[in-house]
């Protein structure tokens, strides 16, 4: 699958354009991963056109999870670690919107961690997108769940022990539909990830990497070539992203790991597989009004 | 007993009630004179069914119920459930009437013993001079206690169910001879209950009917001895159709008429059947019920329905209600309309899970964090599980904010009749307001109840809306202005208190005036009526007040209070450290009438006629 297949919606009859996505200036530090992150949005919003009024952005706890209020968008902000289930309640329940999900790594692999695999597992029809900084941020400086070994933080002074999550992993095993992984300093790289994962109808998730300069500056300098890192692409052309087998090799090491779309199939999303329940339900009621089926229930109770 | 032929006189113990006692207080009153030719009239009964959880108790006990909705009878029930899959002891009590039955009963008129254990264990439950019916299979005369002029019956249930049905299904459809036999000794009416049974089995395998049948023919015609018979009398016509149906069931039925056609919850007893009926029913009306992986996201889940301008509802029992509590924390700082059912159990923590108790009132008004106001209601009975959800839904558009409805296990899972409800007047249409709004929009006015825009809804002004659980200002803006927090609060306060001032006060059952004043709330109302009526036929002056609301209660409940010498509140749960109940203490607390007195039970069981009464006339003559 590549870039060539987005075929952008009928435009809205007021152009998107980046000037109406922009609320609030961004509370981030200067320098944060999380501004590059939110440009790119912008742009692929402003190429992909939905009405302006059905696109939704839902925010749980953290730096990146502030995201909400620098769209102008409807948006909701809400508890730590709970964004994805409130996600669902509004994908399941609005087929005419859609949902996107922002969120770093202590609020997705940690206090949501649970959320996270069944979300994915059941295939709800959404885009998540983790800025992973693989650290608290916003409460300044303690170990994440992505935060490597020897890691110096408030909570470990003398370096983290604890064995780090690897995301993709994670997210292969949870059941995701779409897997990708980029980095908020590459940002062409970022716009194609963004647009693949939004146009994949299911539970899709890409991990962005976007350095805290705050508390974990450097972090990703491995994988920055103007730092002397390198930025290493998957090539498509080699690696099947319908192979799960081999998304899990792909995924042995992440330091710095690959770049790219891991791992893609098409598996009915939740959303389909309800809808199809209500419609087959429904069906079998030939046309009766829904007071008149609450009417019957109440026969059967004489 | 005494050896005469003549069939067996049962001792009533209130044939002939003394003067100025209402016959309907007392327990299986007669209507006329019994006499040896025609059927003993009765005006109410209770029937303790006791066995084993797999025994289908429950069912006849089901059956049993419905037919009273079907004769014009009233009905409670009453049934325990043991926590284990299977196995374990069970009983599934009826209280019969043909007036007014307000209470589970205090003791029954007959026992049902399957085993041994069973007869033990109930049968100091059965009243002085009691019919107790055993299964010979399981114990002998030899095991009979001999004692307060109880008749002992032994019956073969087990061999002649064997005998009518067949060899093969061992002993299944013992069950069903005890209803024929309970329909023969009471004079039931036979045509409808084998209707009502064959409608139950008949969606099953036909031999599953026949051997229903066969084991039911067989109980209705085995002689159980010189027993008199019974027949109750006709109970009062009424003019729509009755339904009988338990607490949970009617919940359900009450949020579907309101309008809600999303949600999601996490399964708990005695919450579960709520949910496992929504997730069937809605997709029906064109809705959708989602089980969630936990507590958290089933609230979570139904936040984001709400947030997307359906009507929600999650629910759970008390340690689910726990769990919520910080996100119901975020609906009342948001203001997000949702219904959040709490039937709750006996507590803390795992608790009683399937004993009842009134234990959650102060989790339900102030659990959460930081001060995050909500509307609390809690149905009376079983019809109003009905009639409570469909307030809950109006309440919660209104005022933009979660309302919890405190159910109990008791009402769960008790089943009454009731007049059907009307649904041509009740029903509630749902809809999404996706209308666009005018420019200047404010999610939050300072001047105005919220009423979001939810996705969907073009802003004509180009500014959207973001909800939020951070202190915002009228836009939504994250705010950490101590001016700001301050007129927040109170905004989300005083949509509270205009409540209050709208709520009508309730009706004081009984005296207006006099020496006590019996308040309670939940599934207490019945027994609590009937309480004071049998104080009053004392000589008593006695009111009962019955609160559905119980956050924000209604205004001016004060001025009720002052016309009685003494206030009484009645509530299943602990007296505290400092000697009242959960309800009193906050009655206390807001009203400064050291007056209100406490009556508190922690024993998992329902209030009994006679554990009210004595708990009130010691506190009148303290």
């Amino acid at each position: 699958m590549s870039t060539a297949l987005v075929t952008p919606a009928a435009p809205a009859a007021d152009k998107l354009t980046k000037k109406a996505l922009t609320a609030d200036h961004p509370t981030w530090c200067p320098g944060c991963g999380d501004f590059a992150v939110l440009n790119i949005f912008y742009r692929v919003l402003e190429k992909l056109q939905y009405p302006h009024e059905n696109i939704v952005c839902v925010a749980g706890i953290g730096c990146s999870s502030r995201f909400p209020y620098f769209m102008n968008t409807h948006g909701i902000h809400f508890i730590h670690g709970r964004a994805l289930p409130l996600a669902t309640g509004i994908s399941l329940s609005r087929p005419d919107v859609h949902v996107f999900v922002f969120g770093g790594d202590g609020d997705g692999f940690s206090i949501g961690g649970n959320h996270l695999n069944h979300a994915a597992r059941k295939n709800i029809k959404l885009t998540y997108v983790i800025m992973d900084n693989f650290v608290y941020g916003l409460t300044k400086k303690q170990t994440s769940p992505t935060s490597p070994i020897g890691f110096k933080s408030k909570t470990d002074p003398t370096g983290s022990i604890d064995r780090p999550i690897n995301p993709m992993r994670q997210l292969l095993a949870s059941g995701a539909t779409f897997i990708a992984r980029t980095h908020a300093a590459q940002v062409k790289h970022m716009e194609a990830m963004f647009e693949r994962a939004i146009l994949h109808d299911g539970f899709s998730v890409v991990e962005c990497l976007s350095e805290c300069v705050m508390f974990y500056a450097g972090a990703f300098d491995d994988s920055t070539p103007r730092k002397g890192g390198t930025f290493d692409t998957i090539d498509e052309t080699q690696h099947n992203v319908t192979d799960e087998t081999a998304a899990f090799k792909l995924a042995e090491n992440l330091a710095p790991g690959k770049f790219g779309v891991y791992y893609q199939v098409n598996r009915p999303t939740k959303n389909a597989l309800e809808q199809k329940w209500i419609d087959d339900t429904q069906s079998k009621l030939g046309g009766v009004s829904q007071k008149d089926v609450l009417k019957k229930r109440f026969e059967t109770m004489r | 007993m005494d050896g005469s032929k003549s069939p067996l006189r049962i001792a009533f113990s209130s044939a002939n009630p003394s003067a100025g006692e209402p016959a309907r207080t007392t327990i299986m009153s007669t209507a006329s004179a019994p006499s040896s030719s025609s059927p003993t009239s009765l005006r109410n009964a209770v029937i303790r069914l006791a066995g084993n959880s797999q025994d289908g108790i429950q069912s006849i006990g089901g059956f049993l119920a419905r037919l009273a909705g079907r004769t014009a009878q009233e009905v409670m029930t009453y049934m325990t459930i043991p926590s284990t899959i299977s196995g374990g002891p069970s009983i599934f009590q009826v209280h019969l009437g043909s007036g007014e039955v307000l209470h589970e009963g205090d003791e029954a008129d007959v026992l049902v013993a399957f085993y041994k254990h069973s007869y033990e264990n109930h049968i100091a439950a059965l009243r002085d001079g009691g019919i107790c019916f055993y299964d010979t299979a399981d114990m002998g005369p030899e095991d009979v206690k001999h004692e307060r002029g109880i008749i002992h019956i032994g019956v073969p249930f087990t061999s002649a169910t064997v005998e009518a049905v067949g060899g093969s299904t061992r002993d299944r459809g013992k069950n069903m001879f005890v209803l024929g036999m309970v329909c023969a000794v009471f004079n039931l009416d036979k045509e409808k209950l084998v209707g009502i049974v064959s409608r139950q089995f008949g969606r099953k395998d036909e031999s599953v009917l026949r051997n229903a049948l066969l084991a039911f023919d067989a109980g209705f015609a085995y002689q159980v001895g010189d027993v008199e018979k019974f027949a109750f009398v006709p109970g009062e016509a009424t003019s729509g159709h009755r339904i009988s149906a338990d607490g949970n069931q009617m919940l359900t039925m009450g949020l579907i008429a309101a309008g809600v056609r999303y949600g999601s919850a996490y399964p708990i007893t005695p919450w579960s059947s709520i949910m496992e009926t929504l997730r069937v029913e809605l997709p029906k009306y064109g809705g959708l019920y989602v089980q969630a992986e936990d507590e958290l996201a089933a609230v979570a889940m139904t936040i984001g329905a709400a947030f997307a301008g359906h009507l929600a509802i999650t629910g759970s029992s008390g340690p689910g209600l726990s769990l919520k509590m910080e996100a119901l924390g975020y609906a009342s700082m948001a203001e997000i309309p949702l219904i959040v059912v709490n039937v709750q159990r006996g507590g803390p923590s795992t608790g009683l899970p399937t004993s009842v108790e009134q234990s959650d009132l102060m989790q339900a008004i102030y659990g959460s964090h930081g001060d995050s106001p909500r509307i609390v209601l809690a149905p009376k009975d079983v019809e109003d599980c009905f009639y409570i959800a469909l307030e809950a839904g109006k309440l919660a558009k209104k005022y933009s904010c979660p309302v919890i409805i405190l159910s109990d296990q008791a009402l769960s899972s008790r089943i009454e009749a009731f007049e059907e409800p009307d649904l041509d007047k009740h029903w509630v249409e749902p809809t999404l307001d996706i209308s666009t709004r005018p420019e200047g929009f404010k999610p939050y006015p300072l001047d105005a109840i919220t009423q979001h825009a939810p996705p969907g809804s073009k802003m004509a002004g180009g500014k959207y809306p973001v909800s939020t659980g951070l202190e915002h200002d009228e836009m939504g803006h994250p705010s950490g202005s101590p001016k700001m927090h301050t007129l927040m609060t109170n905004k989300r306060r005083n949509k509270l208190v205009q409540l209050s001032k709208e709520l009508p006060l309730p009706v004081i059952h009984g005296d207006q005036t006099g020496d006590v004043l019996v308040i309670g709330w939940g599934s207490t109302y019945g027994p609590i009526k009937e309480s004071v009526d049998r104080m009053r036929s004392e000589g008593h002056k006695v009111g009962a007040l019955h609160l559905r609301h119980l956050h924000p209660m209604p205004d001016g409940l004060d001025g009720l209070f002052k016309k009685f010498k003494h206030v009484v509140c009645v509530e299943m749960n602990d007296s505290g450290l400092y000697g009242y109940g959960q309800l009193a203490t906050l009655l206390r607390a807001s009203l400064a009438d050291p007056r209100i007195q406490s009556v508190c039970k922690t024993d998992g069981l329902a209030f009994r006629i006679r554990e009210i009464v004595t708990g009130v006339e010691k506190i009148m003559s303290a």
